[in-house]
């Protein structure tokens, strides 16, 4: 059994059930016959990847949907060999290059070229040329990104780009200018209850309008998350009503009540025991940002309206230390201890 | 003057031999319909290259003079840098020779230390082909190969070093092309041997010009002031004005199978191919036109309004309150999936221009925006850093 999350994803673009005029847009592209790159960005959540699965239907037909997992092995410039999975279909491949770090400028090279040189192998195929998507484009090297620019002039008669990423500010300017940007913004709340009602009906469950209110609310206009939230509460409670509670996860139970310890006594001796349990977190693998950026959120409403700027501003700065690479942890109890005094 | 003449002899013999094999150019032109416009559009000879006058008048004159300096292109993306070398490579040396005479490396090739010293070394000394009796006729083919290394500001320092005396050794029969954004990314031994050329932005008027060549051989119709708003989007970087063009021309429909359009093209160039005269068939012209609305969505500008809004929750009232409203804005901003710098770039025009505000507190304010960019090109989270600032923002607003 499959969970809601991937058993309701539309297929087509026909099925996508907000944003109708991104999907009309996107099918009139997959029609014209001569399809441009594309950078697709938007929050997590939002559906990018469910509605390039759909456009790619929208060109190619059913075909798209028989994938295989194809691994292969590249060697570097120093004869290090890197293992690297790619989905492939008949029509299209699918790249996750920030897979292997530093070396996703050697994958880039290769892949792309190799796909790019020949043309399409089944000549009933209705398109001429191939598509490869690439996921956490935002993620890519400076180099890798350097890469792809005269590759995505160079072969476009038989290849195409779609680029998936989660903000356009990591991309550089060269390939900004050569894509079609296409923004998915997330699912508003009402949008989220919408397609809620909609699955539980279709799963046969009483339907609780609050509680889906309350679910949409909390996931933060992230509808994978809702879907998730809304199957974890089903299948907790035998009956569901508007007062259910929707139980947040564990982390974030966790991160709610370093949170209060720290408002609650502003001591060294809490501050080791708040230190202690931001560790806790971080080997559990949540990255460090996220952990920041909930505590954060998690501070604002229990402090002294002047202060707020400042604990956004000290949040900020420390979140840009994190992701220039210094030790996380350090970051983080700094940041609290900041909080503290 | 006796050269120009012989310019032009040439350029007729180019067009007698295309016509000759227009059959095959039958099947070029439906690959050619596939392709993007940028692609499609790019200038076919020096004198199609727009608004680099400087750059194309020396250009012209070494075509004519038959020698070549080492060449550094350097300016921002879309301003034909890449353009104007394979527009001059192909004035040299035409279809055939092109091959076996010009090195094109990128940095989609692998060009470390090691194949600057295998592979550009191997092509740098390697002996003149000769070109094929009669060929000179039609093209100078000039006794030089040339070497175009684009995007040179993302080679590593020792693969530049090893280029050095390369390209002083082999300067007989050897040319090379350096093409960057960034000149201050080459370095200086390599910078000093080559004669630099600055690509300028593109000026509005030059800009303009070319987009509506555009629409008119595309057959688009584009409403007042379309092409203004897209130069403004585009901030001079034509590539980017043309993409957005083509995205705009397909999401209103407005782009039909481009019989007519060759059509137009054929009479213009005059030597892509002359049979498809007879194919003439005026499309149903249909209604659709390009807007500024369309164009904004797909640059992906924020709307006026929400800016605004942004601006306004900013506005100095008692703490709380500011809080509360720009977090909601914020939220709201990420939420929908704005990219973050288009946020910052918009709000700055806004404030910048904003007379309002004194100068001691845009001073201040630009130094966050100067911080925010840095944070936001380091990859930090978006969502708290334009809340960030936003809140520093407000904050100067307030003081008085």
């Amino acid at each position: 059994m499959a969970l809601l999350v991937d058993k309701y994803r539309p297929r087509s673009l026909e099925a996508l059930t907000y944003h109708e005029d991104l999907s009309e847009r996107l099918k009139s592209l997959a029609q014209s016959g001569d399809f441009p790159h594309l950078l697709v960005y938007g929050p997590s959540g939002a559906g990018k990847k469910t509605r390039i699965v759909a456009t790619l239907r929208e060109l190619y037909g059913p075909g798209v949907e028989k994938i295989k997992i194809d691994s292969r092995v590249f060697q570097t410039t120093s004869n290090r060999k890197l293992e690297f999975n790619i989905v492939a279909s008949v029509y299209h491949l699918e790249i996750t290059p920030s897979d292997v770090g530093n070396f996703d400028r050697v994958v880039i090279q290769d892949l792309l070229k190799e796909v790019a040189q020949t043309q399409q192998v089944d000549q009933s195929a209705r398109q001429r040329f191939k598509v490869v998507v690439i996921n956490e484009a935002d993620h890519l090297t400076r180099d890798a990104q350097a890469a792809l620019r005269r590759t995505m002039e160079k072969y476009s008669p038989n290849m195409r780009l779609i680029l998936l990423a989660n903000s356009t500010a990591n991309i550089i300017a060269p390939i900004r200018s050569r894509t079609l940007l296409v923004r998915v913004a997330a699912p508003t709340e009402s949008d989220i209850c919408t397609v809620l009602k909609k699955v539980g009906a279709q799963e046969g469950w009483a339907e609780a309008e609050g509680l889906n209110r309350r679910i949409a609310k909390d996931s933060a206009r992230n509808l994978r998350r809702a879907l998730l939230m809304f199957e974890a509460v089903h299948a907790q409670n035998e009956k569901v009503t508007d007062k259910t509670l929707v139980p947040p996860p564990d982390w974030e139970a966790l991160v709610a009540q370093i949170a209060d310890e720290i408002m609650a006594e502003h001591t060294p001796a809490r501050l080791l025991q708040v230190r202690a349990k931001l560790y806790d977190l971080l080997s559990h693998c949540i990255p460090p940002t996220t952990v920041l950026k909930t505590l954060t959120f998690k501070l604002i409403p229990k402090i002294d309206d002047a202060l707020k700027a400042d604990v956004i501003k000290w949040s900020a700065f420390y979140e840009h230390r994190i992701r220039m690479g210094s030790v996380s942890d350090f970051r983080i109890s700094t940041f609290s201890t900041d909080e503290v005094f | 003057m006796a050269n120009f003449f012989n310019n032009k002899a040439r350029a007729a013999a180019v067009a007698a031999t295309n016509g000759a094999s227009s059959a095959k150019g039958a099947a070029l032109k439906e690959s050619q319909n596939l392709q993007p416009w940028v692609e499609k559009y790019r200038p076919k000879s020096l004198n199609d290259v727009t608004a680099q006058d400087h750059t194309i008048t020396v250009l012209q004159r070494t075509l004519q003079a038959s020698n070549l300096p080492h060449m550094l292109f350097y300016g921002p993306p879309g301003t034909g840098k890449t353009s104007t070398i394979l527009a001059l490579a192909k004035e040299l040396y035409g279809p055939e020779m092109f091959r076996t005479r010009v090195l094109e490396l990128n940095a989609s090739d692998e060009r470390g230390i090691s194949i600057v010293r295998e592979k550009v070394k191997d092509f740098a000394r390697m002996q003149l082909s000769n070109p094929p009796p009669l060929y000179k006729d039609r093209y100078p083919c000039p006794p030089y190969k040339i070497i175009i290394l684009d995007e040179a500001d993302s080679m590593t320092q020792d693969a530049q070093s090893a280029l050095r005396r390369t390209m002083e050794t082999y300067s007989k029969i050897t040319r090379f092309c350096l093409i960057c954004n960034y000149v201050t990314r080459i370095i200086d031994p390599l910078a000093s041997r080559c004669s630099k050329f600055r690509f300028k932005m593109l000026d509005q008027g030059n800009a303009k010009m070319r987009l509506e060549d555009i629409a008119q051989n595309e057959n688009i119709k584009l409403q007042d002031g379309a092409v203004d708003k897209l130069i403004k989007c585009s901030e001079g970087d034509l590539r980017k004005a043309i993409t957005f063009l083509q995205s705009a021309a397909r999401l209103v429909g407005a782009v039909k199978t481009s019989r007519s359009i060759s059509n137009v093209n054929s009479k213009k160039r005059g030597h892509e191919n002359d049979e498809d005269e007879d194919a003439m068939e005026v499309d149903g012209i249909d209604e659709s036109m390009v807007t500024i609305k369309s164009i904004e969505e797909i640059a992906g500008v924020i709307p006026n309004n929400v800016i605004d809004g942004l601006l306004h929750a900013m506005q100095p009232r008692s703490k709380g309150a500011v809080y509360e409203a720009v977090a909601k804005q914020v939220t709201d901003l990420v939420a929908d999936g704005w990219s973050a710098t288009q946020v910052v770039t918009q709000l700055y025009q806004k404030i910048v221009y904003d007379d309002a505000i004194s100068n001691r507190q845009k001073n201040k304010i630009v130094m966050q925006f100067s911080d925010v960019d840095k944070r936001l090109v380091d990859g930090a989270d978006e969502h708290l850093t334009i809340l960030d600032l936003a809140l520093q923002i407000s904050g100067v607003l307030a003081e008085t």
